[in-house]
């Protein structure tokens, strides 16, 4: 039997792609249109050969596989006999297993922290310190005439931003790519900057001086430097007509804001520019969100306890306080005696004095397929994916929730990341009383 | 030579992320650094062959690939992932949020005895080798 199921949310980056076309012949993923390189790789390859389909638990250092019974109550034990036990990684899941996964944090008395930490932490920072003038992808794509990535590489990153949402979109106001403008603000000539109609070469670690020279000459106010940031002033001041003159303008910033230093000064910066130019025309920002669903981690938990990331329950009430409360300063300091990581891999990505303490602590893995962190768990648990074998609710990167569908069934039955939480939560609950 | 050392995504990263973290592709695509062309010139390095990246955390041996994303002399790129965060630098500046781009490094040509440390490898390295 041969099906063709439309609008399917792509469920790889932030741009969470509407307009998927799925073909299923005989339960299985045969055809997808629309899709991106990376999305079109994730389509061909989660059921491949690194997908794990056994709950796995090591014992002496070797994994024996088990059911899931047995791996769920060897977590739920691991996690409420730790004094502080933190979760991380949710950005790859639903927002229905968020909602769990705060609920889980709450009933331990850990710490809940997403990928944001290592991400836009510092833009949501930012944010709580200027404030962020705002708006949805389908108004940019509409109205928008000035399009700015800085520090950002969505041709590689986010491949189908430009064509969906901005430059090469079709809008109700703007429908031509001549009807709009391009600048890309790098540090290398990046696959994005060559389809740019203006690229700026700043030098590594000085966006926050080109981002405040930028802000003088959108003021007025003379710049008596030749250069700023390797940057001439004569571009600079180039750069602030074009954002003057333009009817609606959108910054959009990737982590190459965030990663260098200054890190949340830079954000600052580039929100306190935005407000200016808000006195002269049109303008807004919005950070290029990674995951699918991180911008959904941060609503959850945001709505759930104030906080949108490093949220800490140990005191019985949620507190927050990145540099403190966050995973890389709770990891390198030793301080977590567990940790349940959901779907991301921070053997990977954090650096080694974070590793280090991951391995020598208990670790819960949920995740469809094997990874770094994965090799170094004590408890494996293999799920469901989100958007192709379980539905579920994501957060675009401007805050529009979609619903995810279930397309096929998942392998052997497993069970989707908020069905795994729940039952830790209702075993760590009992534990606990 | 003393560079600036910047991470980040790249296309063929995060797609044969999706094809598998432990896949022979993923390794491929991250285990490798780009470099500007007139620095491997200077460099006397020629494309394929193995560096050293060195950081004030520690060293990698990466596979050099010619930028295309040129040009951008004195700036180095490794891809995210499990190679490049064997030299990050793990200062938050009380933000959360470790330094990952910027980072002053050092290259070098590795001597042929140096071979790329395979994922297994890279974790048996943190943990302090086995």
């Amino acid at each position: 039997m041969e099906k063709i199921i439309n609008n399917v949310v792509c469920t790889v980056c932030g741009c969470c792609c509407d307009d998927l076309e799925v073909k299923i012949k005989d339960g299985k993923i045969v055809e997808v249109k629309n899709a991106c390189a990376v999305s079109l790789s994730k389509f061909q390859n989660y059921n491949g050969k690194e997908r794990i389909v056994k709950p796995l638990i090591k014992e002496n250092g070797e994994f024996k596989e088990c059911d899931l019974k047995e791996a769920i109550e060897k977590a739920s034990k691991i996690l409420a006999e730790a004094k502080y036990p933190l979760i991380y990684g949710l950005s790859l899941t639903s927002t229905e297993a968020i909602g769990k996964a705060v609920e889980l944090a709450e009933a331990l008395g850990g710490v809940i922290d997403n990928t944001t930490s290592v991400c836009h932490g510092p833009s949501l920072i930012g944010v709580h310190d200027i404030g962020s003038v705002t708006c949805t992808l389908g108004e940019v794509k509409n109205r928008a005439d000035l399009i700015i990535y800085w520090a950002s590489n969505p041709v590689f990153s986010h491949p189908r931003h430009l064509a969906r949402y901005t430059v090469f979109s079709k809008g109700k106001f703007r429908k031509e790519r001549r009807e709009r403008k391009l600048v890309v603000v790098d540090v290398r000539k990046t696959a994005t900057a060559k389809l740019a109609d203006m690229f700026i070469q700043v030098a590594p670690n000085q966006d926050y001086e080109l981002l405040s020279a930028l802000r003088m000459a959108v003021k007025g106010e003379e710049i008596y430097l030749n250069e700023v940031a390797g940057v001439p002033t004569s571009k600079i001041e180039e750069l602030a007509d074009l954002m003057i003159s333009c009817e609606f303008g959108i910054l959009f910033f990737g982590l190459g804001l965030t990663m260098s230093l200054g890190k949340s000064r830079n954000i600052d910066a580039a929100l306190s520019l935005v407000r200016d130019l808000n006195e002269r025309t049109k303008f807004l920002i919005m950070p290029m969100r990674g995951h699918y669903n991180v911008t959904g981690a941060n609503e959850v938990i945001a709505w759930q306890t104030g906080y949108p990331f490093a949220v800490d329950f140990s005191q019985g009430y949620p507190r927050y306080n990145p540099g403190e409360t966050t995973t890389i300063e709770l990891l390198t300091r030793g301080e977590c005696d567990a940790a349940l990581i959901v779907g991301s891999d921070p053997a990977a990505h954090f650096p080694v004095s974070a590793v280090k303490h991951l391995m020598k602590i208990p670790v819960i893995t949920i995740d469809p397929h094997k990874n770094a962190t994965t090799l170094i768990s004590t408890v494996v648990i293999p799920t469901a994916i989100t958007g192709i074998e379980a539905g579920g609710t994501v957060y675009r990167m401007d805050g529009v929730p979609l619903e995810c569908k279930k397309l096929v069934e998942p392998p052997l039955g497993l069970k989707s990341d908020e069905e795994i939480i729940t039952e830790i939560l209702v075993n760590v609950k009992k534990l606990k009383e | 030579m003393k560079v600036k050392l910047i991470t980040g995504r790249t296309l063929q990263q995060g797609a044969s992320k999706e094809a598998g973290k432990l896949s022979e592709e993923y390794f491929n695509n991250v285990a490798i650094c780009e470099l500007d062309p007139s620095d491997m010139e200077a460099l006397n390095i020629s494309p394929g062959q193995n560096i050293i990246v060195k950081t004030k955390f520690g060293e990698v041996v990466l596979k050099a690939v010619k930028s295309a994303q040129a040009p951008h002399k004195g700036i180095v790129f490794i891809p995210y992932g499990p190679w490049a965060n064997l030299i990050m630098d793990p200062e938050t500046h009380g933000s959360g949020m470790p330094s990952f781009k910027g980072i002053e490094a050092e290259v070098f040509p590795a001597k042929k005895e140096d071979k790329i440390l395979t994922l297994k490898e890279v974790l048996e390295k943190i943990s302090g080798g086995k």
